[in-house]
């Protein structure tokens, strides 16, 4: 762990995170202009797009090498979203997968 | 009203948002204990920055070391529909003054929505009131919840390999869920190809930036064919 590097690297996400937080109310907050439809439309669309990434990014380092590596991760996140279609409680769609991933790596598989 | 029956009702309607930012702070506790930081930055990380998906992002930031340009645009677009909660609520927020300025800091996913079923009732006073501890006491969930699982990972026994799962849990939730309130999927399949395209172009340790600007690139010049309408 590198103390003043990270230290840096939180710094910047607490204002990048105050920033997108405070932006509208820096924009639209004095009078009532109307916010440009571009905004709005990347408002709409970009959550979605990045949230499919992040899904990409937290399983970005899964080798291919065996079986076992790259199925459990799928057959979880399979899990994970059918549990969720089924009963729509996001703490059990969570803990379900992840308990059901934790048995998979340290069980039979690994 | 009196405080004490605000800051009840307040808690009454925020336990279900306790429950959760509990368990997912643990599991970031956890998870920044495991990458080799003390439970005081779990505790630093959740009062400064509080934003629960990317706080998870943030050790993987931590862990790669990425440099501080990254951070910042991962940050922005992770955050980017935190963009889009505070056009509800600008008149609000500025009438409560300096509370108001905390409420803009602390308007997560959660306490939006949260924010956004309390209804016409009561004077405008007290709904500013619960307005405020609404927000606050979400926020204590979440910090309580990441020093317990960063403490916990100090001293745990049972073996906790896989419950970094519990992140990508998350993020699979939060697409079913967008998936199922949307009519429209083209950008969380836009959103998926780019990362699959550039993690294996790219390999993990550079993947995020680059399919984070090309989906935005991708859905611009779409908007554009389709004439703006979605």
């Amino acid at each position: 762990m590198n103390i003043w590097p990270s230290l840096l690297i939180v710094a910047v996400t607490a204002i990048s995170t105050l920033a997108t937080r405070a932006l509208p109310f820096i924009l639209f907050g004095n009078k009532k202009r109307q916010v440009s439809e571009p905004i709005l439309y990347l408002g709409r669309v970009l959550p979605p797009a990045v949230m499919a990434i992040l899904v990409v990014y937290s399983l970005k380092d899964i080798s291919f090498g065996s079986a076992a590596s790259w199925a459990n991760p799928i057959i979880c996140v399979a899990v994970t979203a059918a549990v969720h279609l089924l009963r729509r409680n996001t703490l059990l769609s969570i803990g379900i997968g992840t308990v059901c991933y934790m048995v998979l790596v340290q069980g039979a598989f690994f | 009203m009196p405080a004490r029956r605000i800051i009840k009702q307040a808690f009454l309607r925020t336990i279900p948002v306790m429950m959760g930012y509990l368990v997912l702070g643990i599991a970031f506790g956890l998870l920044l204990q495991r990458a080799g930081y003390h439970w005081l930055w779990a505790l630093g990380i959740s009062i400064f920055v509080f934003a629960g998906s990317m706080q998870f992002v943030l050790v993987g930031l931590l862990v790669q070391q990425e440099p501080l340009a990254t951070v910042a645009i991962t940050t922005l677009l992770v955050n980017s529909r935190h963009l889009f909660y505070g056009l509800s609520f600008i008149e609000r927020f500025k009438a409560m003054g300096r509370r108001g300025r905390y409420m803009i800091f602390a308007l997560t996913d959660e306490t939006y929505a949260l924010l956004c079923s309390v209804g016409e009732a009561g004077s405008q006073e007290d709904r500013d009131d619960l307005f405020f501890w609404t927000a606050l006491l979400d926020q204590s969930y979440w910090v309580a919840g990441s020093v317990i699982g960063a403490l916990l990972g100090s001293f745990i026994r049972f073996n906790v390999a896989g419950i970094e799962f519990a992140m990508t849990a998350l993020f699979t939730v939060i697409v079913v869920e967008q998936w199922l309130t949307s009519n429209r999927h083209a950008s969380a399949i836009i959103g998926l190809l780019c990362g699959i395209s550039s993690l294996v172009l790219l390999g993990p340790q550079r993947f995020l930036l680059p399919a984070l600007l090309v989906s935005v690139a991708i859905l611009l010049i779409t908007r554009g064919i389709s004439g703006g309408r979605t």
